[in-house]
């Protein structure tokens, strides 16, 4: 059985301001933000490129690694 | 780098709104606009589409940090992106605001004259001779001094309607001024964190899911 690592965006929701900055830079546009509360990250788009982590300003938005 | 949108060039509207000022403190009250359609669209639509998508200042800071580079990109600090700390900028802008409206009050009532000076967070005066007319275009009406003075008297705006602009232009100069420091020394979009308007917003969405 092969397993396959993938990085994935874990948002905190506590610390999202919900600015939007991720949900405009992710070039998959798997990012919405909820009801202006906070991110979700939709995980059948997203490639984990990282890009989303990257721009945060809150640094609310951390990859981590996940088994597929 | 942000998707190709209409909404990129938003930051223009920044420089636009500070020219206007500077031209014509009149023009100061347009700032409005910018605390005015957040709450609404937070109170009726139940979300930040504001901040998400139309807020010229975070599309400015995202154009000078973030295209052009003016950031070092570090993280903010624990405590700058606190829920204290966010709260707490809210009130100091109440509180700002509050001490605009008194003095516009106080101008009303003729208690006071025009304070036609543009101050950075309400105490430290810009070394501009700014005292500009209240009519839509700028008039010379008297002068004293090798300097021309342009006083509001005779404008198309009464006396408190110029103290407000004097006022509200200061705050959105103050306020200016903390997202460029914050954004060359965190992420550019820094502002966004502590924005008192997106903290407000963001609580009005919060009781909004609540209640629904």
């Amino acid at each position: 059985m092969t397993s396959k690592k993938k990085r994935k965006p874990v948002v905190d929701r506590a610390m999202c301001a919900a600015c939007g900055e991720c949900a405009e830079t992710c070039p998959r546009i798997a990012i919405t933000i909820r009801n202006g509360i906070h991110a979700v990250v939709d995980y059948s788009q997203c490639v984990g490129c990282g890009a989303c982590a990257a721009v945060c300003p809150a640094s609310a938005i951390s990859m981590k690694m996940e088994a597929e | 780098m942000a998707r190709k949108s209409w909404r990129n060039h938003l930051w223009l509207v920044t420089c636009l709104y500070f020219l206007l000022g500077l031209y014509n403190i009149a023009f100061a009250w347009l700032g409005l606009i910018f605390f005015v359609t957040p709450l609404l669209i937070s109170i009726i639509k139940g979300d930040k589409a504001f901040c998400n998508k139309y807020c010229d200042r975070g599309r400015f800071f995202r154009f000078l940090g973030g295209n052009l580079g003016l950031t070092r990109g570090k993280p903010m600090p624990a405590w700058m992106k606190s829920a204290w700390f966010r709260y707490l900028f809210v009130a100091y802008f109440f509180g700002m605001f509050g001490s605009i409206l008194v003095a516009t009050w106080l101008v009303a009532a003729e208690a006071q004259e025009v304070d036609d000076a543009v101050k950075l967070f309400m105490a430290l005066r810009l070394p501009v001779d700014w005292s500009y007319s209240g009519a839509l275009l700028p008039a010379l009406t008297h002068s004293d001094g090798l300097l021309p003075s342009l006083t509001y008297s005779g404008g198309l705006l009464p006396p408190w309607a110029v103290q407000f602009a004097f006022g509200f232009y200061s705050l959105m100069l103050t306020s200016l001024v903390l997202g460029l420091l914050t954004m060359l020394l965190f992420k550019p979009r820094s502002w966004c964190v502590y924005c008192p308007m997106g903290t407000m917003t963001q609580l009005i969405c919060k009781i909004k899911e609540k209640e629904s």
